[in-house]
C-alpha cells in the first residue's frame, strides 16, 4: 500500500445518496480472479447513459469522488474498493459510510473521508461550476480543499495512521515479524506439516 | 481481556495461539496452525501477495484442494463452465507459484476441504484451523478452534501465518441424555439452530458438551460442529476424547512413537476447567430429539418430521412471521401440511456435513433391498475421493447402483450447484447438506435439510420419511 499524505485530483460531483456496493460494482464483474481490472465494472449500470457524471470531460479522469451520504452500503465486497482504486479514484468524501466499506477501504488504501454534508453541497457546486476542478485532500491537516473553499474532515486515527504510513494489515503484521518467529520455534514438534511426507 | 484462572476449552486453545497480546485498541495476533485452501476465495489472495511481492510464509501449513466447481461426472474432460474452469485453473498456477501441496481433481486424496483436514489426519486437537470458508468450523469437533475467514484475510494467513482477531463469547450447549433409536447428529444440530435461532451464536464459539455428544463419533461430531456456522457462531467446539485420538491414531499426518504420547498427553489438557464460566448456556434433553427437518428458508426454520408446516398466523414474533409466510411461499407450502405428505423430486445425499464414510453406509444401509421412487432421483456425492473408495471396497456404491441412485465424484456438488448438479426452477429436494437458502441448490430450487437416514428413506417413498416408514 502506498503511503497516503496529501493528494491533489479532478473532483467528481456525484449527487447520489445511498450508493450500494451493488452499484458501485454488480455482482456479475464479481467473477474475476483478479484484484485487477475491476475498472470497467465500477457504477456498470449508470455508465450506460451518456449523461453520468464520468462519461463527461474532465470529470472523466477524477481521483476524489464527492459522493452523497450513505456510501458503500449493502453486499460486504470487497470489489468495490478494487474497483474504485483501480479505475483511479484515491479518496471518497462523503457525510456518511457503511462500516463494513469504510474498513474495506482502509485496508486497501482508499481514503474514505467524511465531511458534513452541508460542505458537500458546497464542494458540489465548485465541481458543478468549474468542471475539471482539483481537489485537495491532505490527510496530515485532515482538510479537503478546492479554489479557496477549506473543509475539515474526519477518519479514525488508526486508519489515518495506517494510510500516512502506507502500511496495510499484513505490512502492520509483519513489523512483529520477529514474535511470529520467535512463537514458531516454542511450537510443539509434533505439531503437522502438510507437505508430503 | 483479564480472565480469570479456570478457562474454557475455546479460551486455552486461544491463549496458546496468542503471538502478541493486543492492548485493547488493537487485537491480538493469533498464530494459524493449518490453512485450508480452495479454489473460490483464494485468487485474489493470492494475487494480492503478487502484487506486493510477498510469499507463503508457511506453505508446509498450508493445504488445497479442489471442491466448490469440480464436476462429479466425467472428471477426466475439462470442465464445461469457463468461469468454473478458470477458478480451479487459476488455484493451479497459484499453488505451483507458491509451492502448496495441491489435491486436484482426480487424485486420491482430492475432495471437500473439510472431509480432507481430518480425513489426513491434519486436523488434530488444540490447532487453530482457517479456511475462505465458513463450514471450518467441522474442525472443532477434533477440539480445535477452527473458523471462516474473508479474502483478505486468507492473504493475510498466507503472508503471516496470522490473524489480527479479538477474543469470541463462549456458549456452552450441553446435551444430555441418550439419542434415541434413528436420532442423529444432523437432527442433533437441526434441533439447536431451531432452538437458539440462526442469530443465536453471533460473536460465540459454541462448544458442545454432555453425554449425548461425548456417545458421537468422530464424524457424528463433525457434522455437529459443522453446522455452527448456520446458528451464526464463529466456531464449534468438542473437547478431545478417546473417540477423538483412536480416530487420529496412524492417519498421515498423525504424530506417531514419543511424538504420539507427547501429543496425547497435551490433548488431554483440553477440556474446559470445571469452574471455568461460559458466557451463555443452552442445555438440551438428547432423549425428547426426533429426526428433524427444515420446512423453510433457513437452516432454522426445521421441526420434527412427525410436524406439520407451520401456520405463520401463529408466529407471535412480526419478522419471524413475515419470513415464515416468505418462506412458505418460496417453497410452495401450505400451513397444515404434514411434513410427512412432502414430495420430493431429487434427494442429495453428500456435502462437508454428511459426505463421510459413515453417513453413506448409514443411507445404504436403509436402502438396500429397496428402489428409489419413481420420478426420483437420488444423488450420491462422496465426500473425498478416499470415502468414494472406501465405500467401493464396502460395495456401498452396488448397492445404491442397485437401489437406482446414482453414484458420483467427490466435490461440493449440489450443496452449493457451482458445478453443473443444480436443481431446476420449482425442483425439492431432501438433502443432507447445510443450507437451504433460496436458490441454494439452484436457482427456484426448493430445499429440505435432512439426515441420511431420512434422505435414503425419503428416495424410497418419495415423501419425507424416515427409515421406520419402510417397514
Ligand atoms: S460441501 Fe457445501 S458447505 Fe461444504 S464446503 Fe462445499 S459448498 Fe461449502
Amino acid at each position: 500500500m502506498e503511503p497516503f499524505t496529501t493528494h491533489t485530483g479532478v473532483g467528481v460531483p456525484l449527487r447520489r445518496s445511498n450508493v450500494d456496493t451493488d452499484q458501485i460494482i454488480p455482482a456479475v464483474y464479481l467473477k474475476r480472479v483478479t484484484r485487477t481490472g475491476f475498472e470497467d465494472g465500477l457504477f456498470a449500470a449508470w455508465r450506460g447513459d451518456e449523461q453520468f457524471i464520468l462519461n463527461q470531460e474532465p470529470y472523466r479522469a477524477g481521483s476524489v469522488l464527492v459522493a452523497g451520504p450513505d456510501f458503500g452500503t449493502g453486499s460486504s465486497r470487497e470489489h468495490a474498493v478494487w474497483a474504485l482504486l483501480n479505475y483511479g479514484f484515491r479518496v471518497v468524501l462523503s457525510a456518511r459510510f457503511a462500516d463494513i466499506f469504510r474498513g474495506n477501504a482502509g485496508k486497501q488504501g482508499l481514503v474514505a473521508a467524511q465531511c458534513e454534508q452541508s460542505d458537500i453541497e458546497l464542494l458540489w457546486k465548485i465541481l458543478e461550476a468549474e468542471p475539471g476542478t482539483e481537489v485537495t485532500v491532505d490527510l496530515i491537516e485532515k482538510t479537503v480543499r478546492a479554489k479557496d473553499f477549506t473543509a475539515p474532515f474526519f477518519v479514525d486515527d488508526y486508519t489515518r495512521r495506517r494510510l500516512l504510513e502506507g502500511l496495510d494489515d499484513i505490512a502492520l503484521t509483519l513489523r512483529h515479524e520477529a514474535a511470529v518467529t520467535e512463537f514458531e520455534q516454542a511450537r510443539p514438534k509434533w505439531k503437522p506439516v502438510t507437505t508430503p511426507l | 481481556m483479564v480472565r480469570a484462572m479456570a478457562k474454557t476449552l475455546a479460551e486455552k486453545v486461544w491463549d496458546q495461539h496468542v503471538v502478541r497480546r493486543g492492548d485493547g485498541a488493537e487485537p491480538d495476533l493469533l498464530y494459524i496452525d493449518l490453512h485450508l485452501i480452495h479454489e473460490v476465495t483464494s485468487p485474489q489472495a493470492f494475487d494480492g501477495l503478487r502484487l506486493a511481492g510477498r510469499p507463503v510464509r508457511r506453505p508446509d501449513l498450508t493445504i488445497a484442494t479442489e471442491d466448490h466447481n469440480v464436476p462429479t461426472t466425467g472428471i477426466d474432460l475439462p470442465i464445461a463452465d469457463p468461469v468454473s474452469r478458470k477458478q480451479v485453473e487459476t488455484l493451479r498456477r497459484n499453488c505451483a507459484e507458491f509451492g502448496v501441496r495441491l489435491h486436484p481433481m482426480g487424485d486420491v486424496e482430492q475432495g471437500i476441504v473439510h472431509v480432507v483436514g481430518p480425513q489426513l489426519g491434519l486436523t488434530q486437537p488444540g490447532m487453530t484451523v482457517v479456511c475462505g470458508d465458513s463450514h471450518t468450523s467441522t474442525h472443532g469437533a477434533f477440539g480445535a478452534l477452527a473458523f471462516g475467514i474473508g479474502t483478505s484475510e486468507v492473504e493475510h494467513v498466507l503472508a503471516t501465518q496470522t490473524l489480527s482477531l479479538r477474543p469470541f463469547k463462549t456458549m456452552a450447549i450441553t446435551v444430555n441424555g441418550e439419542l434415541r433409536h434413528g436420532v442423529t447428529a444432523k437432527d442433533v444440530i437441526l434441533a439447536v439452530i431451531a432452538r437458539i435461532g440462526t442469530g443465536g451464536g453471533q460473536g460465540y464459539v459454541l462448544e458442545y458438551r454432555g453425554s449425548a455428544i461425548e456417545a458421537l463419533s468422530m464424524e457424528a461430531r463433525m457434522t455437529v460442529c459443522n453446522m455452527s456456522i448456520e446458528a451464526g457462531a464463529r466456531a464449534g467446539m468438542i473437547a478431545p476424547d478417546d473417540t477423538t485420538f483412536e480416530y487420529l491414531k496412524g492417519r498421515p499426518h498423525a504424530p506417531d512413537g514419543a511424538d504420539w504420547d507427547a501429543a496425547v498427553a497435551a490433548w488431554r489438557e483440553l477440556r474446559t476447567d470445571d469452574d471455568a464460566v461460559f458466557d451463555e448456556e443452552v442445555v438440551i434433553d438428547a432423549d425428547s430429539l426426533v429426526p428433524f427437518v427444515t420446512w423453510g428458508t433457513n437452516p432454522g426454520q426445521g421441526l420434527p418430521l412427525t410436524a406439520s408446516v407451520p401456520d405463520p398466523a401463529d408466529i407471535a414474533d412480526e419478522n419471524e412471521r413475515i419470513a415464515a409466510e416468505k418462506a412458505l411461499t418460496y417453497m410452495g407450502l401450505a400451513p397444515g401440511t404434514p411434513l410427512r405428505d412432502i414430495h420430493v423430486d431429487t434427494v442429495f445425499l453428500g456435502s462437508c456435513t454428511n459426505g463421510r464414510i459413515e453417513d453413506l453406509r448409514a443411507a445404504a444401509a436403509v436402502i438396500r433391498g429397496h428402489h428409489v421412487a419413481d420420478n426420483v432421483r437420488m444423488l450420491v456425492v462422496p465426500g473425498s475421493m478416499r470415502v468414494r473408495a472406501q465405500a467401493e471396497s464396502e460395495g456401498l456404491d452396488k448397492v445404491f447402483l442397485a437401489a437406482g441412485a446414482e453414484w458420483r465424484q467427490a466435490g461440493c456438488s449440489m450443496c452449493l450447484g457451482m458445478n453443473p448438479d443444480q436443481l431446476a426452477p420449482g425442483e425439492r429436494s431432501a438433502s443432507t447438506s447445510n443450507r437451504n437458502f433460496e436458490g441454494r441448490q439452484g436457482k427456484g430450487g426448493r430445499t429440505h435439510l435432512v439426515s441420511p437416514l431420512v434422505a435414503a428413506a425419503t428416495a424410497v417413498r418419495g415423501t419425507l420419511s424416515t427409515p421406520d416408514d419402510l417397514n
